[in-house]
């Protein structure tokens, strides 16, 4: 608590750490992957699969450590396989579903399974299981090692490049998927390589700032960012820029505040961030859209196809 | 305050009673000696009456994501609740409670861009509950047995009072909803002619929410915050598959809620695993076999000259106007 009586000698000192650099460094080539693979959550209506991939990467992780695997073997192969089931069904897994919403409800069941044979299982040997169990669920960006910081933001930072390569048709497809299909861009190839970048994203943001809560670290920032500006490539790295900053300021936070657990820092931030936008752009938010801004707003997604299309 | 540690841990339990055996009675008839076995009983009964009748309508709204989110938002009222040293119980409702009007005060909306927001608003509402959750259980200083309880059920320690007061909530819920139940139906079938013909829809789907609320805080006591959706969506989805008449199915809803629930809480206290585990495989065991038997029954049926099953399409019932994706 030393740190909290004087903020600025605290903050001079802050990247001495070692495990703060490392929390610092994944953090944000993390939040860059998630902010950006977000925006366009966002854009095709699908937080719901965000949700939906949260609980299979919780479970995925725990199943690995119950039966004595790497927990990322158990994350990403859980995570990918799941986005490309999610994929294929395509348009039909809306947030409503009640058949989508049972298979998850029961995955998540499976996944308190898992934390509780692996927890007797580690029984013996200390906290070691409880803590794991804890820390897939909320995350532990404070805990990485090196290596591990050195795998999450090559993995990271992929997601990023792979994402730059196919954004510009990734987001016309989503804007106007008929347009875009007239016009030769292959959706579904789009569509899967989406899922399965939604997929990493989401088995390296659990590692960050745990299972249940990076839905937040994707749906918000991009949420605000679609808010503050309607052209999509400038949402799109605001979203990222976004992201990144409640990384940093959370990180920040958590160290001056020690009782402050880093997840809740950088969600506090996103959100905060999306309860400003809201309250800049309008006052209109608790009406219902008018028909009038449905029709500007149709006009705007068609404007920005055609941008997106010309190559502006 | 309720007392948030197993009293006795559950593997202990198996070594002094022996562990299930296929004498189904005589389980039956030592869980019932001990007075909390009792009492998880009779809280699982009246949670699992709710769910089911709350449940059956929520699968027809298709409000089941609002459904997850009310659940999870327990979870941090009542980690809140325990910071503060104020009764579990109470957050519960409170975090429920909130989190409905709050999500009733958003509009539902099928235009494009109000949808891609509003999933977006509640991702963040749940993402950030959930963070306030770890915040208070970590200023209350890390106590992981009971952080797992919360999130995936206990059925331990259950006092005389919570059942009474999980009791009193019920009858409140059931009265509401049995007042509101008629409207609610021609409201969620036909949302157009039922506000042409002057039923309050609105004010209807903003009560419904409350009680969806107060359900979602009852739930998450017994199956834990994360697995409410188990006996909120799954008995339904199940009674839905088997018939479409709407009193035949809800009474089918009910008796399958409370089926897994008992069957869910036998095995849980011969287990060492979370009764949560065990309400979603029960539960989605069910579905499964519901999903099945009308897909044999189809087949079956069109085998003998072609005689189509007169059930809905997809089991979802029908879908309200207006509610449909675009």
């Amino acid at each position: 608590m030393i740190a909290t009586l004087d903020p600025f000698i605290g903050l001079a000192h802050m990247l001495e750490h070692p495990f703060l650099r490392f929390a610092f460094v994944a953090g944000t080539c993390i939040a860059l992957a998630a902010g950006l693979v977000g925006y366009v959550v966002v854009l095709r209506g699908q937080v719901f699969s965000a949700d939906a991939l949260s609980h299979v990467a919780f479970t995925g992780a725990l199943a690995a450590l119950a039966f004595g695997l790497d927990l990322r073997a158990g994350l990403y192969g859980a995570c990918v396989a799941f986005a490309l089931l999610l994929a294929v069904l395509g348009r039909r897994a809306a947030a409503d579903d009640t058949v989508i919403g049972s298979v998850f409800a029961w995955v998540l069941g499976l996944g308190a399974l898992f934390l509780s044979i692996f927890t007797t299982s580690q029984s013996g040997t200390g906290t070691v299981g409880s803590d794991a169990g804890v820390n897939v669920l909320f995350g532990s960006i404070l805990g990485l090692s090196s290596a591990q910081a050195l795998v999450d933001s090559v993995v990271a930072l992929g997601v990023v490049v792979v994402f730059v390569a196919i954004g510009r048709p990734l987001i016309f497809a989503s804007l106007d998927e008929s347009v875009a299909s007239a016009r030769g861009v292959p959706v579904r190839g789009l569509g899967y390589v989406f899922f399965v970048l939604l997929g990493v994203t989401a088995g390296v943001a659990t590692q960050a700032v745990g299972a249940l809560l990076l839905l937040g670290l994707v749906a918000a920032p991009a949420g605000a960012s679609q808010r503050l500006t309607s052209r999509p490539f400038v949402a799109l790295w605001l979203s990222a820029g976004i992201a990144v900053a409640s990384i940093w300021i959370g990180l920040t936070v958590a160290y001056l505040a020690p009782k402050v657990p880093p997840s809740f820092g950088i969600l506090t931030v996103a959100t905060a961030t999306y309860l400003g936008s809201i309250a800049c752009t309008s006052g209109r938010w608790w009406r219902r859209p008018g028909a009038r801004s449905r029709a500007r707003h149709r006009a705007d997604q068609a404007a920005a196809a055609e941008a997106v299309l010309s190559g502006r | 305050m309720t007392p948030l540690i197993a009293p006795v841990p559950a593997d202990r339990m198996v070594a002094t009673t022996g562990g299930l055996t296929w004498n189904l009675a005589q389980d039956v008839h030592q869980t019932l000696a001990l007075h909390f076995m009792v009492n998880a009983y009779r809280a699982g009964t009246i949670v699992a009456v709710i769910a089911g009748a709350i449940g059956w309508f929520m699968v027809l709204r298709r409000q089941s994501f609002a459904g997850h989110t009310l659940a999870v938002v327990s979870f941090p009222g009542a980690a809140g609740a325990i910071w503060l040293g104020v009764s579990a119980t109470a957050g519960y409702f409170a975090g429920s409670i909130v989190a409905a009007v709050i999500i009733a005060m958003v509009p539902r909306s099928s235009s494009g861009r109000a949808r891609s927001e509003e999933s977006a608003v509640i991702g963040t509402v749940q993402a950030f509950a959930l963070a306030c959750g770890v915040l208070f259980v970590s200023l209350y200083g890390g106590f992981l047995d009971s952080l797992t309880g919360l999130l995936f059920g206990t059925f331990l320690g259950i006092s005389d009072g919570q059942v009474v007061t999980l009791a009193l909530v019920a009858v409140g819920v059931l009265i509401g909803l049995g007042l509101i139940a008629r409207p609610l139906f021609f409201a969620t079938v036909d949302a157009d002619v039922a506000e042409a013909r002057g039923v309050p829809v609105r004010l209807l789907s903003v009560v419904f929410l409350v009680l969806l609320g107060c359900t979602a805080a009852e739930v998450s006591q017994i199956t834990g915050a994360l697995l409410v959706f188990a006996l909120l969506v799954m008995p339904a989805a199940a009674a839905q598959q088997l018939t479409a008449r709407p009193a035949r199915s809800l009474i089918l809803t009910v008796v399958f809620a409370v089926a897994v629930t008992w069957a869910s809480l036998l095995v849980a206290f011969y287990s060492v695993y979370p009764v949560g585990f065990y309400v979603s495989t029960f539960g989605f065991a069910v579905y499964v076999a519901a999903a099945g038997g009308r897909a044999l029954a189809t087949w079956l049926g069109s085998r003998n000259g072609g005689r189509a099953v007169p059930l809905p399409s997809h089991g979802h019932g029908p879908a309200p106007a207006g509610m449909v994706g675009r």
